[in-house]
């Protein structure tokens, strides 16, 4: 401890009359929640895999060869050029891959503060609980978009590089050129993006919940695994159109000769209205919480 | 518990969606069904019985109501159009269902819906509904207010009925013929049935699977099972020659509606289906534009699907018929339905994996000739060969087909092998320079010369810019050409659209799996003399996809939940700061907190503290000191009581907690950030100036030297300790509060911490220090509060809590064991 520590500054008398009310609106920016995120190791290691993901796949594809045609499908398209290739990065990432990390990004933001128990620093600052669930929300959401962003991004140009620039060949038969096509990237970025809402929404809700990150991250990606395994029994009908992974994969609609919208449509009221509803709890929640962490 | 019931709540609003649709599906109100025998009397001269098996279904929720009367396709019987008569018996309508002649239970012969035979039964049946009392009546002695509807068999007999009839009001003929011979015997250039290439297969699986051989009725007598004997003989004969005579064309055409167009007079919906190469697009076209000369309301809709398959539009087409029924026999207002509506495929429903129909509509028929567009087709003359015996043949449409036609639309076709090489001449136009959609049936004149009669099949193929092929239907259109000449060749009807950058391809072959061709080798030499003449009906236009409610309805209804929970558990705001207070550090009055698992942590306390004043919170363990702390910080809500600091309510985010600095519970740092780095995004989160920090005197505090620019999961208990301690000053707040500040530091630095909170104490701030180590207490703080259970048991300077006793020490444990 510094012995020649000086305590000066402004007395207690100046300090009681300055108006402090004006600041709470400032608190904990965009910039600093991002900065504070960004050198996390996970985030680091989340954008890496999405990142290196590509080119292990034109790895693959160079070694494995060219894949079959017998079977439609954008496997069998994938290497036609680069934009088939994200296609096709997409396709086998939006399962799984993308949920996870999704899922981390916004399952890990508040109960990793809690589990440093620099959430009651922060609230104590004070940051407001509502403006502190906003802040770190838009910053999560924001790093998960970036995550879901980032991958076909890299394909198109690891595409690019290993297969060439060039009309998207539907797995329908049939082909789209480039520019057309890469209109129809962004509308299934969009949507890709849309559909991952409910498990942002979900894995915020368990954030504020539980202490531990670990637990809002899998039970966030545990219910896509259970909304999935229902969606499997068939037996279930008119009822599967409600669970929230149903219209996970409606982003193919977009790969038809004329875009389908209705599935497309209907997967977002279905992930908006559960986003909508789970965001609300987790508001409500952490509003009414005692912050013991 | 409020938690769970909003959980409970949003769980609850999400499922009635989906129950609604089932209680609506389940909530159909009962149809009674009556069995009747009815005879009948019929034949040429009248005299034959005929017992007729039927079924009446009288209106739900109406005494008397419209009837319908709901004929079957061949070979099917009454029990076939059962779903569809209850549909309508619960919307309302009287509902006759029958076994025509020669099916099912009925007794008597096929006669083909010939007006000596079924067209007097079904009259009858209209005079035995016109005896049901449940039957609505037109003005007139025995005339019930009926139409008609059948798919088919059952569609022709509703067209040949209301020709034969006036009393029939509407109808709605689906998949029929028109001409009946013209069907069997087709012949491209638009002559005669008598030079028409027969359409085995189907004429084929017509009079021989025709009628199930288990009826009841006396063993079928004629190898075409209980065809009319008459009627067999006639197939018998075509089917081994080939070639119609004129008395089979005699007879077919007398079962045909073509006969009697000018006598129908009803409203007439006309359904066909797009995959249909039994009772092709043509025939619908022929009926429609006879009938409406006839100056009734006529509707055309094109399906998907036909009588080789495909997608047969059930729910679409009932609605349809339904909503005929509703204008012209109910006539309840119902709008006038388009008088042109055509299925396309529009794509894949990746959800449910099945081919999405759209129905474009336009308010007038055009025909199959409108809009034409002369595509130039390109080719020199071909040779083509007839196989001797006719085989191998090329395969266009056959039945079950069909199913493939709508994946054709998508690109995806063309997987079947189709033409034999050098049976087939081809004409390619250019690649197309922007879409074409084909609408009705295209023409072409071509030249034909060679020895021999020349049957072709002509056919549309669509051409990808990869070069593959697909026909644009499943189609084929016969022509027979007499040795040499040129013709003009009508293609079969479609709705079909050619992408940019396809072609057109005209395809003429020698064979098809489906007709009868000459069983002798020959050439012929082939050639277009026109281009291809296109129709296009650019007043077609799709309407968006509807969606279901719960698109817009589940978000919005979603939205009223979220802002009900957000505003339902809202706590009531009504502080005001109290101005008597502005100087008070810290009041805490009444102040109870119990958790939920019952504990009571803090009870009914009370205390105050000054400026200047350096406080020691005391208690045991569980004395309520961390409690009150996390209260103070605005992070647990009190049950009662309140907090003020200077005056202003603690709250969760109150402004006047940025006036605390505080270190309660250990330390809270970003472990991947370094010391300076936690500080300094610290500071910035709290929104205040990085001027009114005093980062460096916080600094001097931690001490850290070379070690703050580490990441902080590199440090030690005690460097972790004073960073946070650090962390509480900065911006050096007017009340600090220090939970067991010492921990993890050696003798040297405690004895600094001690005189670092002396000095800030002495600047006229105030500071809070919970602690075990009473010496340390005692030799640091002016004023102590002593906690035990919650409660505050003793309060005051420590010199009087010390009073007469040696040590805090002893003091304390005095005022704790008064306390329990």
């Amino acid at each position: 401890m510094g012995t020649r520590t000086r305590l000066n500054g402004d007395g207690p008398a100046t300090a009681a009359r300055r108006e402090t009310v004006p600041t709470v609106r400032r608190t904990l920016p965009l910039r600093v929640e991002a900065v504070r995120q960004l050198r996390r190791r996970r985030t680091l290691v989340a954008f890496a895999i999405l990142l290196v993901l590509p080119w292990v796949l034109v790895a693959a594809f160079q070694i494995g060869g060219d894949p079959g045609r017998e079977a439609p499908g954008l496997v069998t398209v994938a290497t036609a050029s680069a934009m088939n290739f994200a296609l096709f990065a997409l396709f086998v990432s939006a399962g799984f891959l993308l949920v996870v990390a999704v899922a981390l990004f916004c399952g890990d933001t508040v109960a990793a503060e809690a589990g440093w128990s620099s959430l009651r620093y922060l609230l104590a600052a004070p940051v407001p609980r509502a403006r502190l669930l906003r802040q770190k929300l838009v910053v999560a959401l924001g790093y998960a978009a970036l995550a879901v962003f980032s991958l076909p991004a890299m394909s198109l140009l690891a595409g690019t590089v290993a297969f060439g620039w060039g009309a998207v060949e539907l797995p329908t038969g049939g082909t789209v050129p480039a520019g057309t096509a890469l209109g129809r990237m962004a509308v299934i970025v969009g949507y890709a993006l849309v559909s991952q809402l409910v498990v942002a929404a979900l894995a915020f809700l368990l954030s504020v919940t539980t202490d531990s990150p670990l637990g809002a991250v899998g039970g966030a990606v545990g219910l896509v695994i259970v909304s999935n395994i229902l969606d499997a029994v068939t037996a279930l009908g008119g009822v599967r159109d409600f669970l929230p992974t149903h219209w996970s994969y409606s982003w193919m609609d977009a790969l038809q000769p004329q875009i389908q919208w209705t599935g497309m449509a209907k997967g977002t009221a279905i992930s908006v209205a559960y986003s909508v509803v789970l965001l609300a709890l987790a508001f409500r929640r952490f509003r009414g919480k005692d912050v013991v962490s | 518990m409020p938690r769970r019931w909003a959980i409970t709540a949003a769980a609850g609003v999400l499922a009635v969606g989906g129950g609604l649709v089932w209680a609506a599906a389940d909530d159909a109100p009962p149809v009674r069904v009556e069995h009747h025998r009815i005879q009948v009397v019929d034949g040429p001269d009248d005299d034959q019985r005929v017992t007729l098996d039927a079924s009446f279904f009288p209106p739900v929720g109406h005494r008397s109501a419209p009837a319908v009367m709901l004929a079957h396709g061949f070979g099917g019987s009454k029990d076939d159009t059962r779903a569809e008569a209850e549909e309508l018996a619960r919307a309302g309508y009287a509902v006759l269902t029958w076994s025509a002649r020669g099916f099912g239970r009925s007794t008597g012969e096929i006669a083909l819906d010939s007006p000596d035979y079924e067209v007097k039964d079904t009259r009858q049946l209209i005079d035995w509904l016109a005896r049901r009392p449940e039957v609505q009546r037109d003005p007139g002695a025995a005339d019930p207010r009926v139409g008609i509807a059948g798919e088919s068999y059952g569609g022709a007999i509703a067209l040949l009925t209301a020709a034969h009839d006036p009393r029939v009001d509407a109808i709605a003929p689906q998949q029929t013929w028109n001409d009946l011979a013209a069907v069997l015997f087709p012949n491209a250039t638009g002559a005669q049935p008598r030079t028409g290439v027969f359409k085995k297969l189907w004429a084929g699986i017509f009079f021989t699977a025709g009628s199930p051989d288990n009826g009841p009725g006396p063993a079928p007598s004629t190898a075409c099972g209980r065809f009319l004997p008459s009627l067999c003989e006639m197939y018998q004969e075509v089917a081994e020659t080939g070639r119609p005579t004129d008395e089979a064309v005699r007879v077919l055409r007398r079962s045909s509606p073509a006969a009697y167009a000018d006598r129908i007079k009803a409203p007439t919906l006309l359904v066909q289906g797009q995959t249909d190469s039994l009772f092709p697009l043509d025939q619908a076209d022929a009926g429609a534009r006879a009938i409406a000369r006839n100056g009734v309301p006529v509707s055309v809709a094109w399906i998907q699907g036909g009588h080789d398959g495909g997608d047969q539009e059930t729910g679409r087409v009932r609605g349809l018929v339904r909503d005929w029924f509703d204008r012209h026999l109910r006539r309840n207002g119902q709008a006038a339905p388009p008088a042109f509506a055509v299925s396309r495929t529009g794509g894949i429903d990746s959800s449910t994996q099945e081919v999405v129909i759209q129905a474009a509509t336009a308010s007038t028929y055009p025909g199959l000739r409108a809009n034409v567009r002369d595509v130039p087709l390109a080719g020199r003359e071909q040779t083509v060969f007839n196989p001797a015996g006719g085989t191998p043949a090329s395969v266009s449409a056959l039945p079950g087909l069909g199913a493939l036609g709508a994946l054709d639309g998508l690109g995806a076709g063309g997987m079947l092998p189709s033409d034999i090489p050098g049976q087939a001449a081809t004409f390619d136009s250019r690649p197309l320079d922007r879409p074409l959609h084909l609408t009705g049936a295209p023409t072409v004149r071509i030249r034909v010369s060679g020895d021999e009669d020349a049957a072709l099949f002509a056919k549309l193929y669509d051409v990808a810019p990869d070069g593959r092929a697909a026909p644009a239907r499943r189609l084929a259109a016969p022509l027979r050409v007499e040795k040499s000449g040129e013709v003009t060749v009508t293609l079969p009807p479609m709705d079909y659209r050619f992408d940019r950058g396809h072609r057109l391809r005209l395809v003429l072959s020698t064979t098809d799996m489906g007709f009868a061709t000459s069983p002798k080798p020959a050439a012929h030499k082939v050639a277009v003399v026109s281009g291809l003449s296109v129709p296009t009906v650019p007043a077609l236009h799709t309407p968006g996809a509807p969606l279901p409610g719960w698109v817009w309805g589940l978000p919005l209804a979603a939205l009223a939940l979220a802002a009900g929970l957000l505003v339902q558990g809202r706590r009531p705001r009504r502080d005001s700061p109290d101005p008597a207070l502005a100087d008070v550090p810290l009041q805490i009055t009444g102040l109870t907190k119990r958790y939920r698992n019952g504990h009571l942590a803090v009870d009914d306390l009370s205390l105050r503290v000054e400026q200047g004043q350096v406080l020691g919170l005391l208690g045991p363990n569980g004395a309520g000191k961390t409690t009150t702390l996390r209260m103070l910080m605005g992070l647990i809500h009190p049950d009662a009581g309140e907090i003020r600091i200077f005056g202003h309510r603690v709250r969760p985010g109150a402004p006047v907690l940025a006036r605390l600095g505080s270190f309660v519970e250990g330390p809270g740092f970003l472990p991947h950030l370094s010391g300076r780095d936690n500080l300094d995004l610290y500071w910035r989160a709290t929104g205040r100036p990085a001027a009114d920090a005093h980062l460096d005197e916080a600094l001097a505090i931690a001490d850290l030297g070379a070690a703050l620019e580490r990441p902080v999961r590199t440090y030690s208990q005690g460097m972790r300790q004073r960073l946070a301690i650090a962390q509480a000053m900065l911006g050096l707040p007017d009340l600090l509060v220090l939970d067991e500040p010492t921990n993890g530091l050696d003798p040297p630095q405690i004895r600094e911490m001690r005189d670092v909170l002396v000095r800030y104490a002495a600047t006229g701030r105030t500071v809070i220090v919970s602690s075990h180590l009473l010496a340390e207490v005692e030799q640091t703080c002016t004023h102590a509060v002593v906690m035990s259970r919650g409660r505050r048991v003793a309060a005051g300077p420590v010199a009087e809590i010390v009073g007469t006793r040696q040590r805090l020490e002893d003091a304390f444990l005095e005022i704790i064991g008064e306390g329990t």
